[in-house]
């Protein structure tokens, strides 16, 4: 998500100058507007004011020392430190990861450090990424390490000039180190409670020293354990789906089976009688049924008849919609990449002993599924506005569309943010999507708090999928096993057009989250023609959890195979060969095959296979082990992942989203699809929309390229390259290409 | 009213009997660690325990319980395997988003309480009913055995 921001701000040598753009925006006023019409918006661009910041070349002194710490830091008198996060946390660990950058500058000691979540402020808190508060494409820790570094570091030095004037001693004198302010010649220490409240009174100094790498006592050390690892492990954590509010009711919600479909007529009178149902309401986004709890509240939706109106929906199946996308596909697209002759060099490959290699891959929709269900309470309030308690991804857009359905200011709109069961991308939505479903019902239903629950089944058809998308690939190698061609078509929808998102990322007919990992491919391809088509249906689409890389690099990778073979080389040589000038993606490479002992014979019907690639300006490569067995059925055995993300905050942080992303890329590949029949969705539960579980997950082997280079993220680079590293495998034993996912569909799961 | 035994205390709830046990904890005992992932027994975010043995709260309808049954959630789970399961779980820093754990870590009590010395197949059979879609199945493996070797020390 984002990622043209996030290169482009990569490209500009130093990321937060993008801040200091403003981007093409609609105005706050235009944005309300088209919020009040009943549109989703967002403005991006609205960005909060950053200070000058030196290059990074430059000496560790920046300053003003703005943003004031304590919008980030509360350091109490009971001695706790406590790190406000305006991002949110779905299990990546943010809370951990920005807690750290502070407590490092500050020096404090772990054991003092807490994490909460800031309050929604778009002035105050917004990602510099984004222009407003929100989480999401891998940005956090890169978005926020100058101001927390600086917001750290000038805390302490408030805390040290406090002690430094009660002792009557030079500030230079004073010391800290894990958590205790001491002056060294006459014995006396002060802990940081000790001087809270008097370091508090002080201005906040405008000059700061930021500390070198080599200095670090808490970034970079791996044995830092998580914030939240005590908390989620004996149920006291609180998720939104835990929160009772005093007099609280629990909605359900009925929608349209089909997607675009709406309420023609509704039949409520069994419903009514549900022991627990409240109120049964008609809204223009379906039917609540408002209950005493959920049980109520879900056996009230099951009686409930409703005539739904098909005249807008879409009413294909996923087969047909994928013969439409076929014969897309015979037709030119919006181009995303042209250079060279494509189509004139594959003519002269073929004549001069080269080899022309066609590939057509699939991907299926696929849902986000987060292990809690999406799910918000709102209270509304005396002056208008309204309290939300939810998992909320993108604060910042959910104060704006909240405020456009009651009819108040967003910054009446007050969240309090919880931690959130897993998100993949599906609690970030354009239009705030659950949230504003549950203000609708709020402002509908004003007597009491209202929790909106979504189902398992509204989850996993409830769309919002990574979109349906077929490539269609033709490359070259030529005689002496160079790749000198390469074209592509992509077809499938973009989860930008028609958001305010489009004005940013699409360009000339083309969504670059639609093509990203394809058009700017690392490899130098002399001749290469990426183009695209963006077909229109009523079916939600919505980032995934490495958005367009997803198919992308999948597409890209296990094409290289089939091509490093046809030229008769090794598959790390041919990309080693290829990668001469981008030194970090070849140094994953190395780095994985080195690790995972590429190179090494295999016992018969082992294979092993790689895959290299950049997503979100973080470099990864993934080696994979499979059997196939005498049945031709494949089990990942191991994986060795390398990734180079710059600076690591927290080693074991990135090494568990290596993990997670692993599971999240081979789970997918392997059995992971949602079709339709008609329009309707075929899966519903974790029965059908078959999820990852203990005995697929292979061995993974994690290494981390020690970098001081900016940090970059970790949470969505672990995914891309892991299924085509196993498809490759696969490939290794079969020569088959797996070209159609998921695998379940070859019969080989 | 319906009397149930969680935890140890005896609990009267005015309900009705095909109220899954799941609604019962979390919307009227407010009992929040015992956590909705599925509603059909495939996810195992709602394991807890009755008179010792693992089951899927969320089909388990509270009229299947008899006065005698206890129920044994997150929130009371206690004795040699619970501690050694969840120390596993602190040390190696097991969890991610965190919903699912309360059920992998009432399923992990489960299979340690009858058997100190799983296999890696012993752990897939026990666990394979618990989803965890951050996918820290290679941390829940590691830390089922480290608990386990804590019990048999």
């Amino acid at each position: 998500m984002l990622h043209h921001l996030i290169r482009q701000a990569a490209r500009s040598g130093f990321a937060l100058d993008i801040a200091a753009k403003p981007l093409p925006t609609p105005s706050r006023r235009s944005f309300l507007k088209a919020v009040g019409a009943g549109g989703g918006a967002l403005v991006i661009g609205a960005h909060l004011p950053m200070p000058a910041l030196a290059a990074e070349a430059a000496p560790k002194i920046i300053g003003p020392a703005d943003p004031r710490p304590q919008l980030f830091i509360i350091i109490a008198p009971d001695n706790t430190v406590t790190v406000l996060a305006k991002h949110l946390d779905k299990g990546q660990g943010i809370v951990t990861g920005l807690a750290t950058i502070v407590a490092e500058e500050l020096d404090a000691d772990w054991a003092q450090v807490r994490g909460a979540f800031a309050p929604a402020d778009n002035k105050l808190y917004a990602n510099h990424f984004f222009g407003v508060q929100g989480t999401g494409g891998s940005t956090a820790v890169a978005n926020s390490w100058d101001e927390l570094r600086m917001a750290g570091a000038a805390a302490r030095a408030m805390l040290v000039a406090t002690a430094a004037a009660r002792w009557n001693v030079p500030a230079g004198e004073v010391t800290v180190a894990k958590g205790v302010v001491r002056h060294a010649a006459s014995g006396r220490s002060f802990t940081f409670g000790d001087l809270a409240t008097d370091a508090a009174k002080l201005p906040v100094p405008q000059q700061v020293k930021l500390k070198e790498a080599k200095d670090y006592v808490l970034i970079g050390k791996p044995d830092l354990h998580r914030l939240d690892h005590i908390s989620k492990t004996n149920g006291t954590a609180i998720f939104a789906m835990d929160i009772r509010r005093p007099g609280q009711v629990t909605a359900v919600l009925a929608r349209s089976p089909r997607f675009g479909g709406t309420v023609k007529s509704v039949d409520d009178a069994a419903a009514r009688k549900v022991p627990g149902v409240i109120e049964v309401l008609t809204l223009p986004v379906g039917v609540a049924v408002i209950a005493k709890n959920t049980w109520a509240a879900t056996q009230g939706r099951e009686a409930l008849k409703i005539t739904w109106d098909d005249a807008k929906a879409e009413t294909r199946g996923t087969d047909a919609m994928l013969a439409d996308y076929r014969k897309l596909a015979d037709q030119p697209g919006a181009v995303a990449a042209n250079k060279g002759d494509a189509d004139k060099t594959f003519t002269t490959v073929a004549a001069n002993g080269g080899h022309v290699i066609d590939g057509e891959f699939v991907f299926p929709y696929l849902a986000h599924a987060p292990m809690e269900p999406l799910n918000a309470v709102v209270a509304l309030n005396p002056d208008g506005g309204c309290t939300i308690w939810a998992g909320s991804q993108f604060q910042g857009v959910e104060q704006m569309v909240v405020a456009g359905v009651l009819g108040c200011k967003p910054e009446q709109v007050k969240i309090e943010t919880q931690w959130a069961g897993g998100s993949f991308g599906r609690r970030a939505t354009p239009n705030g999507d659950y949230i504003a479903e549950a203000a609708m019902i709020a402002k509908a239903y004003p007597k009491a708090p209202v929790h909106l629950v979504w189902t398992r089944e509204d989850d996993i058809k409830g769309g919002r999928y990574r979109p349906l998308f077929l490539h269609r690939i033709k490359a070259a190698v030529d005689a002496k096993g160079n790749l000198v061609a390469w074209k592509q078509r992509i077809v499938g929808q973009s989860f930008m057009a028609g958001t305010p998102f489009e004005a940013v990322m699409v360009k000339n007919g083309v969504d670059e989250t639609s093509v990203e990992g394809a058009s700017d491919m690392a490899y130098p391809v002399p001749n290469l023609a990426v183009d695209l088509h963006s077909p229109t249906s009523p079916v939600t689409t919505l980032w995934w959890r490495s958005v367009g890389h997803t198919h992308t690099a999948y597409a890209k990778e296990v094409m290289i195979d089939r091509l490093a073979k046809a030229a008769g080389k090794d598959p790390v040589a041919f990309r080693m060969e290829m990668l001469k000038d981008h030194p970090r993606l070849a140094g994953v490479l190395k780095l994985a095959a080195d690790k995972a002992g590429w190179g090494q014979p295999l016992a018969k019907g082992k294979g092993r296979g790689v895959a290299v690639h950049e997503s979100f300006n973080t470099y990864v490569a993934h080696v994979a082990d499979v059997t196939v067995d005498a049945k031709g059925q494949v089990k990942v055995d191991r994986v060795v992942v390398a990734i180079d993300c710059g600076e690591v905050v927290n080693p074991d942080i990135v090494k568990a989203q290596m993990e997670g992303g692993a599971g999240w890329g081979i789970g997918h590949a392997l059995r992971g699809e949602i079709t339709m029949t008609d329009g309707l969705v075929d899966q519903g539960n974790f029965d059908s929309f078959l999820p990852l579980r203990m005995s697929d997950m292979p061995a993974v082997e994690v290494h981390i390229v020690p970098s001081h280079e900016r940090p970059t993220g970790a949470g969505e680079p672990g995914v891309p390259t892991v299924a085509p590293a196993v498809a490759n495998a696969v490939f290794s034993v079969t020569g088959q290409p797996l070209q159609t996912l998921p695998f379940s569909r070859d019969g080989i799961v | 009213m319906i009397s149930i035994n969680v935890n140890g205390e005896e609990r009267q709830v005015d309900v009705p009997g095909d109220m899954p046990l799941l609604w019962v904890l979390r919307d009227e005992l407010n009992m929040t660690g015992t956590k909705f992932g599925c509603g059909i027994a495939q996810c195992g975010a709602c394991t807890v325990h009755v008179d010792g043995q693992p089951i899927r709260a969320c089909q388990t309808p509270v009229s299947m319980l008899t006065p005698e049954s206890k129920v044994t959630t997150i929130e009371g789970v206690r004795g040699k395997a619970a501690e050694a399961v969840q120390a596993a779980w602190q040390k190696l820093d097991v969890v991610q988003c965190g919903y699912c754990q309360s059920g992998q870590i009432m399923s992990a009590i489960a299979l340690l309480t009858d058997n100190r010395n799983p296999t890696d197949a012993d752990i897939d059979s026990a666990m394979d009913g618990n989803v965890c879609r951050c996918a820290t199945y290679v941390r829940i493996r590691a830390a089922i055995k480290d608990a386990a070797q804590t019990m048999r020390a």
